[in-house]
């Protein structure tokens, strides 16, 4: 990029990033043109001719055709230009290439989950290698989402009733910020995750390593992995304290009270059923937004997840 | 305002029941403008608590759901409650009979009706705000909206009913204008702050229907689960935003339009000439409001819409453009060898081209598919329509007030304090919102109530910024204030300008004009140092 | 603002001339429909787009409509139309019982209209063939059903109470009528509500082979 609103811009690592950045400079600079014609002029006839006394003006002119026809074609044809490099563009960032490698995105409320084709699975982190299209099929459970990633200048809505697409190819490794853009509620501003882009060998051992269901822990590790991993974390303490969701510590054989005024005995099949089908029974105190796991968690990691809280005492 | 004033509209009649069954467009107008600068107050309060919020990175004055529901009522309150009823209720209320040499709007009692209607809609919204508040976003979004535990439908229900006392509002006006201007009075020579209303009318008239009819099938989505909104049951939420920005864009250019009307106005008063290019300011107006019906989709580049409507609603958008543009450079057209005199509604309107450039330039970044994929939902989007509104159609709305002020209420007010006023609402307001277009650019996304530390030193100048902001306006306030009281006495036409309200008294009596006048030349008629018309 | 004497008793102060208060209300009015047309165009939109994507939804539920009914209603509010039309016209020759008369006609064909259409939903209500999630029939082959029963009740609702509107003012315009109100002088009200009840029928007209007839 050859301009100093470089400085401003987020890095550009995606293969579109700089045609975008490209044609929003040189709308910048058209704009600026046109903000100096008529905020200079503004100044310039103000200081010009202004009014000391009560002399009228000098001059009753009220129309100009040239000046007019003028001040209407070149805006347009400015506006034209901008409008097919504007087209142009977006239909590059909604034409996916024939060898992307595609992840299926998950979005609700408030996490991120990627699967991918191998049966590895991450919460709002995104492994991806570096220099090969990625093809994002995305979906909703809840409410509508969005998915954006200002380094790469990609952003697109997460619709709960139908698939949405996005793809990108990065240029460089390192680690990106992905924003949850379409506002969903309390969580809204923590629904943030990491695109992590590896060279190719690494990317794959990351993704060989996640499909194998934490082997080589116990269930207890394996759980209190999940309990970060699937984002437990973002709403259910382990220390006692209150946060969207009741507290993990010491919740294991307890009796809670639920909103419709029956209660019931934490256990192994009530846990189970909290997990994936969390609105059967709420807890009193708070509101029915658990998500449900339906689907994200295989047996094993909900086995994994039940001796975990078993565990805090 | 003391009894020794000869009889006008003010105190002809007293007690707070002449106020309540007034029929008098001068004094329902100014029942709305009470109304809208108590709204305005309440919205920027809310602004401020935002500020406040925003000041440092975690969310640690306010809690996520309580900020969400701060901008949500901030949103709703400026939109509904204070910025499309403001100009053409408020000043065009008073004004527009004025200009057109009529006793009154055509029907009187439905003016009233209006204002009625709007404070029961204004209601609705305050027993919303007080019974839990609402977190939906001002564009009430489905399904979250559907989902939300928040008092959604009182809020939504009082943006439904004050729709009427728009549409209202809107057909006064056009029967007004079509049927009420003296003899003489022809349409080019009506003065283009009716343009304005009118080209604000029709889109009131044309686009608020459907706000309604979208507005009361989320209130029955809500209640009864029709099912037509909510994926859940075969629905589709984006359909929702369809029918909500077919309405919402339109009703961008009902904010905009009367401000428009207002700077031709001023510019021309306070310069002393002639407006340059009348046609294509008057004929820009009503391009604006036909082509702002084919647009909305542009709220909708990433929602999952056909690229095929993307690219069509893309197109149509820069076409807004081009008339926006030639009313811009026929102002400053203006002001060439002009007269000008740097009095508060000049301050202004010149406050006016500087801001509205900038917003409406930002749109042009918006328009262009691909750009807005990477601004759409940053703060660069909050920017630009403040920039648009607060920039462009507060600035208007000021303008405006300052100018008729005197005709309003026979007073004047301080010049050097509107003046310090002026300058500390413009530094502030640059300070808040220009810091916002270079946080949209690093990706800051909007509606957060905590943010990534890289944000911090933008928001930290922002929030400055609104303070200085607010303290303009209190200042405004205050000596708004006084001046109904202490302000010197004005006369039938302080600023020397041509339009026909300048030719009564200040205040005007109840029924404007003793006769009813007969125009035969054009609104804007200056004398020039060498002879008339020179 | 006093009234000079030779101001005519209907003409409002700040309107010049009787023709010109005549020709506002008229534009008024007609604004007023045109609002209206678009509050139910709205509908329309809806109509269409579901129609569009459930199109099998929409065929098999248009039989559980009563067409009999539907046809019944649409005659009667046709004639209303006519009966309408013609308190005008008597009123024009100042004939005041006659007027009364339609008058009369007018709002009992409108409550005619109201209970055949009270009938029909109370079938529905009884079958649970009802808007969204009360939706509880079981006759109706392919997804999502209830959705053609909200559109149904929601343009059939929104229709109803614009009945009811108009049999309130024509309620209204009998007293007045009776009262002498009206004659060939000034007869502005009836006129205007004439052209709204017009509107409240060609609604009507639109929405019968909407729904009943076309499958
Ligand atoms: C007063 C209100 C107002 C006005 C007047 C405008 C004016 C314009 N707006 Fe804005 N807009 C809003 C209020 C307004 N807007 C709001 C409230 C939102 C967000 C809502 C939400 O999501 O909450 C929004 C959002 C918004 C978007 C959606 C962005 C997104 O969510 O991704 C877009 C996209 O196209 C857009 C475009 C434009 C354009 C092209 C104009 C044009 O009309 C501007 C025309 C003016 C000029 C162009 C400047 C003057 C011209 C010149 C100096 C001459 C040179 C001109 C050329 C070369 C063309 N606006
Ligand atoms: C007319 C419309 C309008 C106006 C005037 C304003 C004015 C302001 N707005 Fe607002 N804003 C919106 C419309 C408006 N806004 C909308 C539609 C949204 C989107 C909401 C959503 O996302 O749903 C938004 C969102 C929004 C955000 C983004 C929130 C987010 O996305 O997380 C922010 C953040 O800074 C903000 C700030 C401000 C500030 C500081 C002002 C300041 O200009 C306020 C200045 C005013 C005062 C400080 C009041 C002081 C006044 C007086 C003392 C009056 C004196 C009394 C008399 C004369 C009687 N606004
Ligand atoms: C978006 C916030 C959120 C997330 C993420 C979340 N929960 Fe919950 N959870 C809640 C809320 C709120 C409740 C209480 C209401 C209810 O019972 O539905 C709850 C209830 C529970 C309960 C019942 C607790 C009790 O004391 O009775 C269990 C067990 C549980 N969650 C486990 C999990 C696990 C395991 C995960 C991660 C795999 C998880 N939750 C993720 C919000 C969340
Ligand atoms: Cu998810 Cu915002
Ligand atoms: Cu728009």
């Amino acid at each position: 990029m050859d301009s100093s609103l470089t400085n401003i811009f987020p890095s550009s690592s995606s293969t579109i990033a700089s045609d975008v950045d490209a044609l929003f400079n040189f709308i910048f600079y058209a704009s600026a043109v046109f903000f100096s014609i008529v905020v200079g002029l503004s100044i310039l006839f103000v200081i010009r001719y202004r009014r000391r006394g009560d002399e009228p003006a000098t001059s009753q002119v009220a129309h100009n055709n040239l000046l007019e026809i003028v001040w209407t074609v070149i805006p347009t044809i400015l506006v034209l230009i901008v409008f097919f490099w504007g087209f142009k563009d977006y239909v590059r960032l909604y034409v996916v290439p024939h060898d992307a490698l595609e992840i299926k995105v998950t979005a609700q409320k408030w996490f991120w989950s990627f699967d991918y084709a191998e049966g590895a699975s991450s919460v709002n982190e995104l492994v991806v290698p570096v220099g090969h299209p990625i093809k994002l099929l995305m979906s909703s459970k809840d409410v509508i989402h969005s998915f954006a990633v200002p380094q790469f200048r990609i952003k697109m809505d997460v619709l709960p009733n139908r698939y949405t697409v996005a793809w990108f190819e990065a240029v460089d490794t390192g680690s990106y910020n992905i924003f949850c853009t379409e506002y969903c509620g309390k969580g809204h501003s923590e629904m943030l995750g990491t695109i992590r882009v590896l060279p190719a060998e690494e990317s794959a051992a990351w993704i060989e390593a996640n499909s194998n269901m934490g082997k080589g822990l116990s269930l207890e590790e394996f759980g209190a992995m999940l309990y970060k991993k699937k984002a437990c974390v973002t709403c259910h303490s382990i220390d006692g304290s209150k946060n969207t969701g009741p507290t993990f510590k010491g919740t294991f054989g307890s009796q809670e009270k639920l909103k419709d005024g029956s209660s019931v005995i934490v256990d192994e099949n009530y846990i189970r059923e909290s997990l994936l089908n969390p609105k059967a029974k709420v807890v009193e105190g708070y509101e029915p937004v658990m998500p449900t796991y339906q689907g994200i968690l295989k047996d094993r990691q909900v086995d994994a997840l039940i001796e975990y809280i078993k565990t805090l005492k | 305002m003391s009894d020794t004033a000869p009889k006008n509209y003010l105190n002809e009649q007293k007690g707070i029941k002449s106020w309540l069954l007034t029929h008098d467009h001068k004094r329902i107008g100014l029942l709305y403008l009470y109304s809208i600068m108590t709204f305005f107050l309440v919205g920027g309060v809310f602004a401020v608590m935002m500020r406040l919020e925003l000041w440092t990175p975690p969310s640690d004055l306010f809690s996520p759901d309580t900020y969400n529901q701060l901008f949500t009522l901030h949103g709703a309150v400026m939109i509904f409650l204070f910025i499309i009823p403001s100009i053409p209720a408020a000043l065009g209320n008073f004004v527009l009979p004025l200009h057109i040499g009529a006793k009154d709007v055509a029907f009187p009692r439905l003016n009233l009706a209006s204002w009625y209607i709007f404070i029961i809609g204004a209601l609705f919204a305050v027993y919303s705000l007080v019974s839990g508040g609402v977190d939906t976003g001002w564009t009430f979004y489905t399904p979250y909206s559907v989902t939300t535990s928040t008092a959604v439908v009182p809020m939504v229900f009082g943006a439904f009913v004050m729709g009427f006392s728009s549409i209202f509002t809107g057909l006064n006006f056009i029967v007004t204008i079509h049927k009420l201007r003296a003899p003489g009075m022809t349409w080019f020579r009506m003065p283009l702050f009716v343009w304005g209303l009118y080209a604000t009318a029709i889109i009131q008239v044309l686009a608020t229907p459907v706000l309604g009819i979208t507005l009361a099938l989320l209130i029955m989505e809500r209640v009864v689960g029709i099912g037509i909104f909510d994926p859940a049951m075969g629905g589709d939420p984006v359909l929702y935003q369809h029918f909500f920005w077919f309405y919402s864009h339109p009703a961008v250019y009902i904010m905009i339009l009367p401000g428009m009307g207002i700077i031709s106005e001023v510019i021309s008063a306070l310069s002393h000439k002639k407006i340059f290019g009348y046609k294509a300011i008057a004929f820009s107006s009503l391009g604006i409001a036909l082509t702002s019906f084919l647009v909305w989709g542009h709220h909708m580049f990433i929602s999952g819409q056909s690229e095929l409507a993307a690219m069509v609603f893309s197109f149509l958008t820069f076409f807004v453009g081009i008339p926006s543009g030639i009313k811009m450079f026929n102002w400053v057209a203006t002001l060439y060898k002009g007269s000008i005199d740097l009095r508060a509604p000049m301050l202004y309107a010149l406050a006016f081209l500087f801001l509205f450039s900038i917003g409406g330039l930002t749109g042009i970044f918006l328009g262009a598919m691909s750009v807005d994929v990477f601004l759409h939902d940053t703060y660069f989007i909050v920017a630009h329509f403040h920039y648009v509104m607060v920039g462009g159609t507060v600035m208007a709305l000021l303008a405006g007030l300052h100018y008729w002020w005197p005709k309003m209420f026979g007073r004047m007010y301080s010049e050097g304090m509107a003046r310090v006023s002026a300058l500390l609402i413009f530094v502030g307001f640059n300070m808040t919102f220009f810091t916002q277009f270079m946080l949209g650019i690093q990706g800051m996304p909007r509606r957060y109530a905590s943010y990534p530390e890289q944000f911090a030193p933008l928001h930290g100048y922002s929030s400055v910024g609104s303070l200085i902001m607010a303290a303009g306006f209190i200042l405004m306030g205050f000596y708004l204030f006084y001046s109904l009281f202490k302000g010197a006495r004005a006369d039938k036409n302080p600023w020397g300008a041509t339009t026909l309200e300048w030719s009564i008294a200040s205040p005007p009596p109840s029924g404007n004009f003793d006769n009813v006048p007969t125009i035969d030349s054009d609104p804007y008629e200056y004398k020039t140092a060498a002879g008339p018309n020179g | 603002m006093s009234h000079s004497s030779d101001h005519p008793a209907n003409l409002a102060h700040h309107f010049t001339e009787v023709e010109q208060q005549q020709e506002s209300a008229k534009l008024g009015m007609w604004l007023f429909l045109l609002t209206e047309i678009l509050l139910f165009g709205g509908l329309f939109c809806f109509y269409a787009i579901f129609r569009a994507w459930n199109p099998d939804i929409f065929h098999n539920a248009h039989f559980h409509l009563d067409v009999v009914m539907g046809t019944l209603n649409t005659v009667v509010l046709i004639t209303s139309s006519v009966t309408m039309a013609l308190a005008i016209r008597s009123l024009q020759l100042d004939q005041k019982r006659a007027a009364l008369w339609f008058l009369w006609s007018t709002l009992i064909l409108a409550g005619i209209f109201l209970v055949v259409k009270y009938f029909e939903y109370a079938h529905k209500f009884h079958l649970g063939q009802l808007p969204g999630k009360y939706y509880t029939f079981q006759g109706i082959e392919g997804t999502n059903p209830h959705i053609f029963f909200s559109v149904y009740f929601l343009m059939t609702g929104l229709h109803g109470i614009h009945v009811i509107a108009g049999m309130s003012i024509i309620g209204w315009l009998i007293v007045k009528t009776s009262r002498n109100r009206f004659s060939s002088q000034y007869y502005t009200p009836v006129e205007m509500t004439g052209l709204y009840w017009h509107l409240v029928d060609l609604i009507w007209i639109f929405l019968f082979p909407m729904f009943y007839l076309i499958g």
